[in-house]
């Protein structure tokens, strides 16, 4: 079989898992932020016993490797609390809570680096702590996140590839099931990859962009 | 200026003591403030001169002490009288905190909307009159990064004001600042006091706080040791510690820095 022919036929088989893929990984980073961002919030100003919580959380998802954690979950703890989900379902919660522990020190850290004052100048005001940390400390930490986010999504993006072992359809899984009855290994594993490429290329640079949209007037972002 | 003692105080602050670090920072200090009073307090480096502001406003909860705002005493550990009591105490602090993704009018509008419920375009009206009033209109829609130090400070004082404060607490507000940025700041702080604005401030500027203070109150290791009306204290040929501290401090700078624009 002509190695071209090879690729153009499995071509769309493998596109569609394209398509599970940016699914997988937008559905866990939503996740991840939705969880993370109030995670981090509670590490750093929740009383003790909540931040310790959630530094317990942290400290198991980030402890595991992923591929454990997929089979865990959808072998293991989801039947047994009755959730019943599909390969996709579940790989994007899996992967979304992991991203949530790494995402969470991702916006602490960012958190963590604004001057204090910030706060103390929004208590002086008369606004709650709550207030406060909505209206001052997030918009500027998210804006300091950013990097760190880009980061975290090249990770995730790579690490949906462990969905596989599940028996989701993305990319990798859908790839290894037309090379392994093709044979024609190399050429598939590339086109893969390039895929992987340029999703990774895609969104770095979409978030590149967020970056500068967002960028606070007379701060240059060029580090000189 | 003063005003008989049988009117009831604006505020008054009582024995207050704090710990820090297992150091008692702040050791049985008083001060009550009547309407247009200006009190200056000095000391040396390191005397409980901040901590004792961000008691008042409970920045940092005193350990030891009772505060009066009017005729209310205000419970600090009630989240509710806590923020009535920092919305009427407005602070001005040292290295201003402005918050940085906010630009000037957007600085001083948030408070106004998340605090006082006004709607957005009332707020950024308010803020607009309120950045006039420091002489910063045409710096509105700039963000901290982009204005000078003294333009900064002076934002930060719109931002207080338009909380309609009972009292402001003013931390070194010209120490962070280029000498030749600190006429600007202080003209405003000298054009409040003589409009009558309550005020507490900490300041090194001892011709300016000669100048506008209706009472010094100079502190050192926590406790306030002398005070009185400037000319009591800081008269020549008068022997204080307040006077001390200030010949040192003349001294030191050799009255290059501090001069206030007339
Ligand atoms: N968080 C803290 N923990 C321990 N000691 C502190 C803390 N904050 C301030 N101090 C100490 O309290 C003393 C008074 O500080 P401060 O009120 O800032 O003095 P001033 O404003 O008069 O220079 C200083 O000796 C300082 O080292
Ligand atoms: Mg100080």
């Amino acid at each position: 079989m002509n190695v071209f022919s090879a690729i153009i036929e499995a071509l769309p088989y493998i596109l569609e898992g394209t398509l599970v893929t940016i699914l997988l990984v937008v559905g866990a980073l939503s996740l991840g932020f939705c969880i993370g961002v109030p995670m981090a919030v509670g590490q750093v100003y929740a009383p003790m016993p909540i931040a310790r919580l959630i530094s317990l959380y942290v400290w198991f998802f980030r402890g595991v490797p992923v591929l454990l954690l997929l089979f865990l979950f959808y072998y293991g703890i989801f039947g047994l609390i009755g959730l019943e989900v599909s390969t996709i379902g579940a790989s994007c919660l899996v992967l979304g809570m992991t991203s949530a522990a790494y995402q969470s020190q991702i916006f602490r850290g960012a958190i963590l680096s604004l001057p204090a004052g910030q706060l103390k100048a929004g208590r002086a005001l008369g606004m709650r702590d709550g207030q406060s940390i909505i209206h001052i400390i997030l918009p500027q930490a998210l804006r300091l996140s950013i990097p760190g986010w880009s980061n975290e999504y090249s990770i995730l993006l790579k690490d949906s590839a462990m969905c596989f072992a599940l028996g989701t359809p993305e990319i990798m899984a859908r790839t290894h099931f037309v090379a392994s009855r093709t044979y024609e290994h190399l050429p598939l594993y590339i086109t893969a990859g390039l895929i992987y490429f340029a999703i990774t290329f895609a969104g770095v640079s979409m978030l590149r962009r967020l970056e500068r949209k967002v960028r606070i007037p007379g701060y240059n972002t060029s580090g000189m | 200026m003063h005003t008989p003692a049988s009117e009831t105080p604006i505020l008054r602050a009582e024995h207050f003591s704090k710990y820090l670090g297992g150091r008692k920072i702040l050791d049985d200090c008083s001060i009550c403030m009547h309407p247009g009073d200006v009190k200056v307090l000095i000391g040396p480096s390191g005397a409980g001169k901040s901590t004792f502001l961000q008691c008042i406003n409970c920045l940092l909860e005193p350990d030891e002490g009772e505060i009066w705002l009017g005729e209310k005493q205000i419970n600090v550990k009630n989240s509710k009288e806590l923020c009535y009591l920092r919305q009427h105490v407005g602070m001005i602090f040292q290295d201003f905190n402005l918050f940085d993704h906010l630009c000037a009018q957007d600085n001083v509008a948030l408070a106004l909307r998340k605090v006082r419920g006004m709607s957005k375009q009332d707020a950024l009206k308010r803020a607009k009159e309120e950045l006039a009033r420091v002489g910063l209109a045409d710096r509105a829609s700039l963000f901290p990064a982009q204005l000078s130090g003294g333009q900064k400070q002076r934002v930060a004082i719109a931002r207080a004001l338009a909380m309609d404060p009972t009292v402001l607490l003013l931390d070194e507000p010209t120490s962070a600042l280029d000498p030749e940025l600190v006429g600007e700041v202080l003209t405003v702080i000298r054009d409040l006091a003589s409009h009558g604005m309550p005020m507490i401030m900490v300041t090194h500027q001892m011709e300016f706080a000669r100048a506008v203070a209706t009472e010094i109150l100079f502190m050192e290791q926590g406790q306030v040791i002398e005070h009185g009306a400037p000319d009591d204290l800081l008269a020549p040929g008068t022997i204080s510690r307040t006077q001390d501290f200030c010949t040192r401090l003349c001294d030191l700078c050799s009255g290059d820095t501090g001069r206030i624009e007339e």
